[in-house]
């Protein structure tokens, strides 16, 4: 055994012992998780469209900004329940060119996580919006814009939604509609929600265990703790749309500053409609198509009561606050 | 080689006067030409490569400046990282191979024309590889694994044509040891081949989370048994021939080599650190990035050992100092790697711009710079001809300083990014807050990319002189 004189000896020991290594690190326990992992029995295949929207995000390149992958961990729960194996059991091949499921697990968090998109930004008008020029509904934001995903509105568009545009973003005319493939990727967005776990830490009971704690801190009078709480909530949940400043977007998204239903003394409607959404409302005279999802499902009663104080004593606004056994009681009178 | 210290006085000024080369003696024309149009090759994707990072280091302080879908942020950030990966790094490390391979087997390179069409093949797969990446057809795979197979397969008969041409010159070799230099450069090699058949055999990998077990294996291994390796090498010959003297130790080379081997290959799976693949195999991975740090420090303390009570000649020459920089940087960026796979800081750092400063400490500042101590320490004793002393400074400079704006601001702000995760604050915090971090970025990177521009002039300032010419016709005529 004399590697430095034993040409073969030494170069095939590189070679197959790297092999061998490469069998028990990586390709075995690949094959053995390939194997035992069964997607979640609720779990559907994702229709015609939505996987050409998999396609259209894998082309673009999302993954290069935006995990799809909640670690166990409480800094990561804004995001949904922690993934699991069975989460891309789903995810296959895709074609000849890319035999094997593509990678959407990610490495950078440049923008948020969408393991979860679908649930926590419901809106088909948002999305569009939101990808035709992502500044148009979060001004911070840095994501490039996609307006190569639309084309004009020339009225003749037969069943594709038709997008405003804010002025400051428009094209000439103003409207826009969007391609096959910008479609597609939004159905895929769309179809992005997390299938509970039974058991598993998910998002409301992981949120809520870190806010009773902090509810306890803030029990002591401490309000400013709990307005940062509803700043926060409120930045996460609601600002995409009625923006930071609370003014909304004309004509798109109302705006909750003057807002009559948020300045009403009786909160309870300000509340029904964080809880259950609502759609084609008219507000001060403006209608307003875009269906606003409902958030029972993703926040807890102290989250709601949160952002409803938050909303109730911002940019001017001034009406009575809640408490969560108001938002508690809401949700059971909703529930019967 | 004369020790260049005591041709000339060690006086002191801004400016430290620069030892010149004397000319090589043993002259192979189409053996240089070679060398040099790989070498030129690679320049090309490194300006390339470079200048696209530039853009995209841009884009995030202006991201309206186009809006053209051939240019955008999610299709451009694997073209960087291609380029600079197979294009730039691959390419000069093959050439400086090239060289190293046949010098210490004391024979000429198994086949020139060989050479050639894997240099043909290779430049083709970054080619159409980037162009296609540019018109959304990618892998669907994450970092390093963009390409489609058969742009990938295309880089990979290159290097296997490159594999087989080194082991026959090593095999016909006319001297009986095999130097340690070319065990690091095949196992590079070797290492290499395998590992892109492992990651483009799709069998095993065809559904969400197996493929994350293969990318996790193949992206650190495409860095670790590939780059390092290869740099290594190249390094345990250039080292003691720049200083003139032999390696501190020749015995820990050997230790370093088969620890890198066995520890670097289970290490992979620190890529998906909390991710749903299997735990054990995350804690494993945890286990062998702690065992690296023998790898490290018997490679780092073999380096520094050599140079030790040579640091005057270090200073006096152009090329060692960017060997200096690498060597350390080897010992301290992979280390930082080897923190960052502690649960305990992975939580904080991963997925954050950390990541990126990272990666830029290693492949630049370690593997870049010592690729860079090998082409000033090898070109001009080829074709007789020498850079400026002056530019090769500049170049080091801007390089340094450029990449350590860089990546003090992305560790900086990644660090703050992760603390704001764990505050619970809202997400677009986190965004809003780097921004003067970008912009810091923005500027280490063009002085990085400003370097890269001189390098390119001091390159061609190295070109093999025209006279050749004449005599290699003369030649080729007397031999026909």
């Amino acid at each position: 055994m004399n590697f430095h004189r034993n040409h073969w000896l030494l170069l095939g020991t590189i070679f197959f012992g790297f092999i061998g290594l490469a069998f028990i690190i990586a390709i075995l326990p690949a094959q053995w998780m390939q194997r035992n992992t069964e997607p979640l029995p609720e779990a559907k295949p994702l229709s015609d469209i939505e996987q050409r929207g998999l396609e259209v995000y894998i082309a673009e390149g999302c993954v290069a900004c935006h995990t799809q992958q909640v670690r166990p961990l409480p800094m990561d729960s804004p995001w949904g329940r922690p993934t699991a194996a069975a989460d891309y059991a789903l995810l296959g091949p895709m074609d000849v060119w890319r035999p094997y499921s593509p990678a959407v697990l990610g490495s950078a968090r440049t923008g948020p996580d969408l393991s979860n998109i679908g649930a926590r930004q419901s809106s088909e008008t948002w999305q569009y919006l939101h990808l035709y020029n992502p500044r148009a509904v979060v001004k911070e934001s840095i994501m490039p814009a996609y307006p190569w995903l639309f084309e004009p509105a020339t009225g003749a568009e037969g069943d594709a939604p038709v997008v405003t545009i804010p002025e400051a973003y428009a094209p000439e005319g103003g409207k826009v509609v969007p391609t096959e493939q910008g479609q597609a990727l939004v159905a895929y967005l769309l179809a992005l929600r997390q299938i509970p776990i039974e058991g598993a830490s998910g998002t409301t009971q992981t949120a809520s265990t870190e806010t009773s704690r902090d509810s306890d801190a803030s029990a002591g009078g401490d309000e400013e703790k709990a307005d940062a709480k509803g700043a926060s909530l409120y930045a996460n949940t609601c600002a995409s749309c009625h923006q930071a400043n609370g003014e909304g977007l004309p004509g798109t998204f109302p705006p909750l500053v003057g807002n009559a239903v948020v300045l009403a003394d009786d909160p309870g409607e300000h509340i029904d409609t964080i809880l259950n959404g609502a759609q084609g409302r008219t507000i001060d005279g403006t209608e307003y198509a875009s269906p606003m999802p409902g958030f029972a499902d993703q926040l807890d009663d102290d989250q709601v009561a949160a952002i409803v104080n938050h909303e109730r004593t911002s940019w001017g606004n001034d009406a009575p606050t809640v408490t969560a056994e108001d938002v508690a009681g809401r949700r059971e009178a909703g529930a019967e | 080689m004369v020790n260049p210290a005591s041709l000339l006085p060690a006086s002191r000024s801004a400016i430290v006067t620069k030892a010149a080369v004397e000319v090589a003696a043993d002259r192979d024309t189409a053996s240089t030409r070679l060398i040099y149009v790989y070498l030129g090759s690679a320049t090309f994707w490194l300006l390339v490569g470079t200048l696209i990072g530039a853009y995209l280091g841009l884009k995030f302080a202006t991201p309206d400046i186009d809006h053209i879908a051939w240019l955008s942020y999610g299709r451009l950030r694997p073209v960087h990282t291609n380029t600079v990966f197979w294009g730039w790094a691959s390419l000069a490390m093959i050439a400086l191979a090239l060289y190293v391979v046949p010098k210490t087997s004391r024979r000429r390179l198994h086949s020139l024309p060989l050479a050639w069409v894997s240099l043909g093949l290779i430049n083709a797969a970054v080619l159409v590889g980037d162009l296609l990446l540019m018109a959304g057809v990618n892998n669907g795979g994450q970092e390093y694994r963009e390409y489609i197979w058969p742009v990938q397969g295309v880089f990979a008969l290159g290097v296997i044509l490159v594999t087989y041409n080194m082991i026959r010159t090593i095999v016909g070799r006319a001297i009986e040891e095999i130097y340690i230099s070319n065990w690091y450069i095949m196992g590079g090699f070797l290492w290499t081949v395998a590992l892109m058949v492992i990651a483009y055999v799709p069998v095993y990998q065809q559904t969400g989370i197996s493929e994350t077990v293969i990318q996790g294996f193949y992206m650190h291994m495409g860095v670790g048994m590939w780059f390092t390796p290869m740099v290594l090498g190249l390094t345990y010959y250039f080292l003691p021939k720049l200083l003139n003297k032999p390696i501190y130790s020749y015995s820990l080379g050997v230790l370093a080599f088969w620890t890198q081997m066995v520890f670097y290959s289970m290490i992979g799976a620190h890529h998906f650190i909390f991710a749903p693949t299997p735990w054990w195999l995350q804690t494993v991975a945890i286990i062998f990035s702690v065992g690296m740090i023998v790898t490290l420090a018997a490679g780092t303390g073999n380096f520094l050992m050599t140079m030790k009570g040579s640091f005057h000649t270090v200073a006096r020459s152009y090329s060692l100092p960017f060997i200096l920089v690498g060597v350390i940087a080897y010992f301290l960026f992979s280390l930082q790697g080897t923190f960052e796979a502690f649960r305990s800081l992975n939580r904080v750092w991963h997925f954050t711009n950390f990541t990126v400063a990272h990666s830029h400490l290693t492949m630049y500042g370690f593997v870049v710079f010592l690729i860079w101590g090998g082409i000033y320490g090898l070109v001009p004793r080829l074709t007789g001809r020498e850079p400026s002393h002056f530019l090769a400074g500049v170049h080091f400079w801007f390089a340094f300083v450029g990449v350590a704006i860089y990546t003090i601001a992305l560790m900086i702000g990644g660090t703050m990014q992760g603390m704001s995760w764990m505050a619970g604050d809202a997400f677009i915090e986190s965004v809003t807050m780097m921004a003067p971090f970008w912009l810091w970025r923005a500027l280490g990177g063009g002085l990085m990319f400003l370097s890269h521009l001189i390098f390119a002039y001091n390159l061609w300032c190295m070109r093999p002189a025209r006279r050749d010419l004449p005599q290699e016709l003369a030649a080729q005529e007397a031999m026909a």
